[in-house]
């Protein structure tokens, strides 16, 4: 059994100041009545969550978060900031976005409930209805544009004018360009070559928004190589430069502020459940590469101990090294990118390679605070494959018309499995990250439909 | 041994007639035992203006053999340590010549161990390089997945005598210096032009041996003119700290190498120097011999007498 009640005294007081929450209410409010978000807790400026996180960076680069972390601070006692990033929110991303009842999807775990798919947990009298977070009709098409919107603000803020930013599958690139074009801010996004091109819609994306995108040829041409050249340019033009780092990792206070930018997902969710079905979901399920949709909808949960928090990592093609991009499930506990969390490496701290049909998912590493909290125990951590997430990907267009990106559809797949293991009067929420337009190229590929 | 290896090559700074000013806090760490004032005998370690010339090699850029070789070479051309680059598959700090060296000697298997066995071979030959210090530039994500006690007592028994990490947590430096000290190696961070004064004090507070000292923002490459502000910092750096200070980063001619130790006792020429060796290698031409001849041109260079600052 799961101490989950014990462990959360430790989780709470160990994660970093968050002051933003009250701050980042405003749309969940306004428009489905959310609960007021909880009071910022202690400041811990070490920004550890547990001991996972920390500044793990060149000293160079210390300067620039102490003046982030304090920025983002006092952004958070601004009324103003909370203003205009709610009416951004509402008027341009396109918030609240809204929780879906998915009944043919629910239906589809029912009928394999009992059966051999679901093995000892499923049954008569099982199948839980599935509801989606609908992330995938924010602007932009994913939850990136709610970090990005929030960060360029800061950047405002602090005077800088230039914004680099990496991406794997390109949503996070497209997400900093459309911020970027919306203030006037200049902007440099940092991919691999081999996401350029597995992605080549979203680099035109990019360019059309007037972003200059960086090919990087170096390492794994993926990810974590796109990482280290924003880092990289950030050496140099940290002065002038904001880098908007695009997931919950890196170094403190990054994974706190894009949890922060993202809750109001969770916000909004909670208060819609509330409003929907009069009671909190059983579960909620989110796919998690770096982390930050997972984060995002996981946090306004964390205190509610009856909420089942499920993450999904990229199971890929097998458990063996360099087949799947798993940390929190196959990996160890170790540093990259700036903080301590939990990494796929090799036995002397060379960073491993990885695997996943979903360039979003493509990544060794995985923020602190997932970390913290698969160790806590309040949120458990499973894989679905590269082949489960491309049959849970046409399950969901097939039974409720909408098409999920490869990322979200690692978590549909275990949201059909976890739901075929629960009451049918269970509700279990998924979050719908992003929308499936920018992999269905890949995706005829990948079926052998080309 | 250790730190007293490393003392002994910025002691080197005390024994030139006109590096009293800047070797005067090294003379001051006189009396904590560590210091041997004699320094090095070694004439052409001598007498240019003071200094030690630190060139960084990547480990096993492009094998362990001809790293071997090298470090022996440029050892008799008159370098007075060596920092050596434990490659690293996610250097952010590194630019595309020492990022790409690291990916090679990865790929040729240079693994920790394999290169603490090249150095215990140097060590027990009887080369120039078999006293040479050697610092260790390692990634805290190397030192923290190998465990720190352990990774740190390797490292001694192996005969390096002290450890650069570039991207510790500031909060986690007590201890790792604690693990060095007991190992009995010395333990430098880096400070950047970026870092406010009371965050150096804490910064060379931490240090043993001797401070890095960034010379400039950015990541490791070869530059134009050293940035105009440096021998300011430097002087505000003296305030802060006893400590030897070594000057890296765009740091790549002769000239540079003269300015750099006219203010600090140490200059490390890194990206300079690899790329020369990744040419010769390209080449086919022999890299230690080619390493070896820029690091005479930059010692040469650097102590030309009518070039020698005031």
């Amino acid at each position: 059994m799961n101490p989950r009640g014990a462990d959360m005294t430790p989780a709470r007081t160990g994660r970093p100041a968050s002051a933003a929450p009250a701050a980042l209410a405003g749309t969940a409010g306004s428009a489905c009545g959310a609960a007021p978000p909880p009071l910022p807790e202690a400041p811990a400026p070490e920004g550890r969550f547990g001991r996972f996180g920390g500044r793990y960076v060149p000293e160079t680069l210390v300067p620039a978060l102490d003046e982030l972390a304090e920025a983002y601070r006092a952004a958070t006692r601004d009324p103003a900031f909370h203003r205009e990033l709610a009416e951004l929110n509402r008027t341009f991303v396109g918030r609240p976005t809204p929780l879906t009842h998915a009944p043919r999807l629910s239906e589809h775990a029912e009928k394999l409930a009992g059966s051999a798919a679901v093995g000892a947990g499923g049954g008569e009298g099982r199948g839980a209805r599935i509801h989606l977070k609908r992330e995938d009709l924010a602007h932009t098409g994913a939850h990136k544009i709610n970090n990005t919107i929030g960060q360029a603000l800061l950047a405002i803020r602090m005077g800088k004018r230039r914004i680099i930013a990496e991406t794997g599958a390109g949503q996070h690139g497209v997400a900093t360009a459309t911020a970027c074009a919306r203030f006037g801010l200049a902007c440099e996004v940092y991919m691999g070559a081999e996401d350029v091109r597995r992605q080549a819609l979203n680099v035109f994306r990019m360019r059309l928004l007037g972003a200059r995108v960086n090919e990087v040829t170096a390492g794994s041409r993926t990810l974590k190589d796109a990482t280290n050249e924003a880092m990289r340019d950030w050496m140099g033009s940290v002065e002038q430069t904001h880098y908007i780092l695009g997931s919950v990792v890196g170094p403190h206070p990054f994974p706190t502020i894009v949890r922060d930018f993202q809750s109001v997902i969770g916000r909004e969710c909670r208060a819609q459940c509330l409003e929907a079905f009069g009671r909190l979901p059983d579960a909620v399920v989110a796919c998690v590469g770096g982390g930050s949709n997972a984060a995002g909808i996981f946090h306004p949960f964390v205190a509610d101990a009856g909420v089942m928090l499920v993450g999904v990592e990229a199971g890929g093609r097998s458990e063996r090294p360099g087949d799947h991009a798993a940390p929190l499930s196959h990996g160890a506990r170790g540093v990259l990118h700036g903080s301590f969390s939990y990494v796929l490496q090799d036995e002397v701290g060379q960073t491993a390679d990885v695997h996943s049909c979903s360039a979003g998912l493509d990544y060794p590493g995985v923020g602190p605070e997932h970390a913290w909290w698969k160790e806590s125990g309040r949120v458990s951590y499973r894989v679905a494959t590269d082949a489960e997430a491309l049959d849970a990907f046409q399950v969901l267009a097939r039974r409720e018309g909408i098409i999920p990106a490869l990322e979200t559809a690692h978590a549909i797949a275990e949201a059909i499995r976890l739901a075929a293991t629960l009451p049918r009067d269970a509700n279990v929420v998924v979050n719908c990250s992003g929308r499936g337009d920018k992999d269905v190229t890949e995706a005829m590929r990948l079926l052998g439909t080309e | 041994m250790g730190v007293g290896r490393i003392d002994r090559a910025f002691a080197a700074v005390s024994d030139s007639a006109d590096a009293e000013e800047v070797s005067g806090p090294v003379r001051e760490r006189g009396t904590d035992g560590h210091m041997h004032p004699g320094g090095d005998r070694d004439p052409r370690r001598r007498g240019r203006g003071g200094g030690a010339l630190m060139p960084f090699l990547v480990a096993g850029h492009p094998d362990l053999a001809a790293t071997e070789a090298t470090i022996e070479a440029i050892a008799a051309a008159g370098a007075q340590a060596i920092e050596l680059g434990i490659p690293f598959s996610d250097p952010i700090a590194d630019g595309p010549v020492i990022a790409e060296a690291m990916h090679a000697a990865l790929r040729h298997g240079a693994t920790p161990e394999a290169i603490l066995a090249m150095v215990r071979r140097l060590r027990a030959g009887s080369g120039q390089a078999r006293d040479l210090p050697i610092i260790a530039m390692v990634s805290i994500s190397i030192v923290d997945r190998i465990g720190r006690d352990r990774f740190v007592g390797d490292l001694a028994s192996a005969g390096i005598d002290g450890l650069i990490v570039p991207d510790l947590d500031l909060d986690e430096a007590p201890a790792l210096r604690g693990s060095c000290d007991r190992a009995g190696i010395s333990f430098a961070l880096l400070i950047a032009p970026t870092t406010p004064q009371s965050r150096a004090a804490q910064i060379a507070g931490l240090c043993s041996g001797f401070v890095y000292v960034l010379a400039r923002t950015g990541i490791t490459g070869e530059r134009g003119a050293l940035p105009a502000g440096l021998p300011a910092r430097i002087a505000a750096l003296r305030a802060a700290t006893p400590l030897p200070l070594a000057v890296g980063f765009g740091i790549s001619t002769p000239e540079q190498v003269r300015d750099v130790l006219a203010v600090a006792e140490g200059a490390i020429v890194g990206s300079a120097l690899v790329r020369r060796i990744e040419e010769a290698h390209g080449r086919g031409d022999d890299v230690a011999v080619e390493a070896a001849r820029f690091v005479e041109l930059l010692v040469t260079g650097a102590s030309a007498p009518a070039e020698a600052p005031p």
